[in-house]
């Protein structure tokens, strides 16, 4: 255990670059997808346990705090994916691929995808606390 | 130019654990980090104790966490640094005293990849086995390698299990499996296969930035990666 722990603070405090930070990210996103995936196994199974357990559970997802916990899951699903992809490109084409420079340019395509698609996400998950709610084809004009 | 030097300080016969302390010493902007700290062990406190030797970045003995990163204290120049320097061990590997660390968990592994050249076949004229400049070339960029352990102890893979081989050992991999006179690729591809092989990398790049060789490690453990499963 404490390995575990000195190995994930010698992780924190190093001062890496683009690639150090890419791999925090991507390991706080699958906890967060791993954490969530229990949360929503725990859910379903309330449903055949008593009703009013599980609608107790959804009140607790929507309120204020479930919807910061959602919206911090979402950047880490889109990061964990996109940067998976580069992960992929650097494993398999290792000769294009694995340079300095290459390997900033991806990180920084990486963010960029990540936030277009977390942004409008975001925004749609939040709405509900200012008694708004919208939809991607709010968002898109429609 | 005046700086502070905050050093990681660890005796082991009078200090339960790591702690701080702080030197104020004034330096050139030229000068290595080297130089200051030899300026606190010669005129502040004799009992810091850390290694080096060539002191121009051949040896690879001064390896430390320098404000955060893994370098060479002797290829960084204090005008770089700022005004307040940090200075840490390596880590991963156990504190001996201050900045000195034991090698041997390192060393060890680096043994264990036989890093030398293995043919039982006799050169064809007697005497040596001829290579040409392209087949020379394809692994330029591994012989270069000054066992520094920069690059091992900056891995999170490291940190998290000290049975990894680590990237300066899958180095020495790529080194002589791309090296025409070498026979012994099979034996080491099944060394790098291993369950503390070169799967454990995450392709973080930190063994890329640390590497004061400039050594582009990733790519080399990528192309061991390669190898394994085109056998």
């Amino acid at each position: 255990m404490a390995s575990i722990v000195a190995s994930i603070w010698q992780g924190i405090t190093y001062r890496g670059k683009d690639g150090h930070y890419a791999w925090l990210l991507h390991r706080l996103g699958g906890l967060g997808i791993v954490l969530f995936l229990f949360l929503h196994i725990l859910d379903i199974f309330l449903v055949g346990v008593s009703k009013e357990l599980f609608e107790t559970f959804l009140f607790i997802y929507h309120s204020a705090p479930a919807k910061v916990f959602v919206m911090g899951l979402l950047f880490g699903v889109f990061f964990h994916a996109f940067n998976g992809v580069r992960i992929i490109l650097v494993d398999f084409w290792p000769e294009k691929f694995s340079n300095l420079k290459m390997q900033r340019l991806l990180f920084r395509l990486v963010v960029l995808v990540t936030l277009l698609f977390f942004i409008p996400t975001a925004i749609i998950t939040v709405a509900p606390i200012f008694g708004t709610h919208l939809s991607l084809s709010h968002l898109l004009g429609g | 130019m005046r700086v502070t030097l905050k050093l990681k300080r660890f005796n082991p016969e009078v200090d339960e654990k790591q702690h701080w302390e702080e030197y104020q010493i004034d330096v050139e902007p030229n000068d290595q980090l080297l130089d200051a700290l030899n300026k606190v062990k010669w005129f502040h406190d004799g009992t810091l104790t850390y290694r080096r030797s060539c002191a121009h970045g051949v040896c690879g003995s001064d390896a430390m966490v320098i404000n955060g990163r893994n370098r060479l204290a002797c290829k960084v120049l204090m005008k770089d640094l700022g005004n307040k320097v940090t200075v840490e061990p390596i880590r991963g590997l156990p504190v001996v005293k201050d900045m000195v660390v034991d090698m041997e968990p390192f060393f060890a592994k680096f043994r264990a990849m036989k890093p030398f050249l293995i043919n039982n076949t006799p050169a064809p004229d007697g005497r040596e086995r001829h290579q040409t400049v392209e087949d020379r070339e394809r692994f330029d960029d591994t012989t270069k390698c000054i066992l520094c352990a920069c690059c091992t102890t900056s891995c999170p893979s490291f940190w998290a299990n000290g049975e990894y081989i680590g990237p300066a050992s899958i180095v020495q991999i790529h080194r002589f499996i791309f090296d025409t006179r070498d026979e012994a690729t099979k034996e080491r591809l099944e060394i790098a296969n291993d369950a503390m092989g070169v799967w454990r990398c995450r392709t973080v790049f930190n063994c890329v930035e640390a590497c004061p060789r400039e050594i582009n490690i990733t790519k080399a453990i990528g192309e061991v990666k390669k190898a394994i499963l085109e056998g």
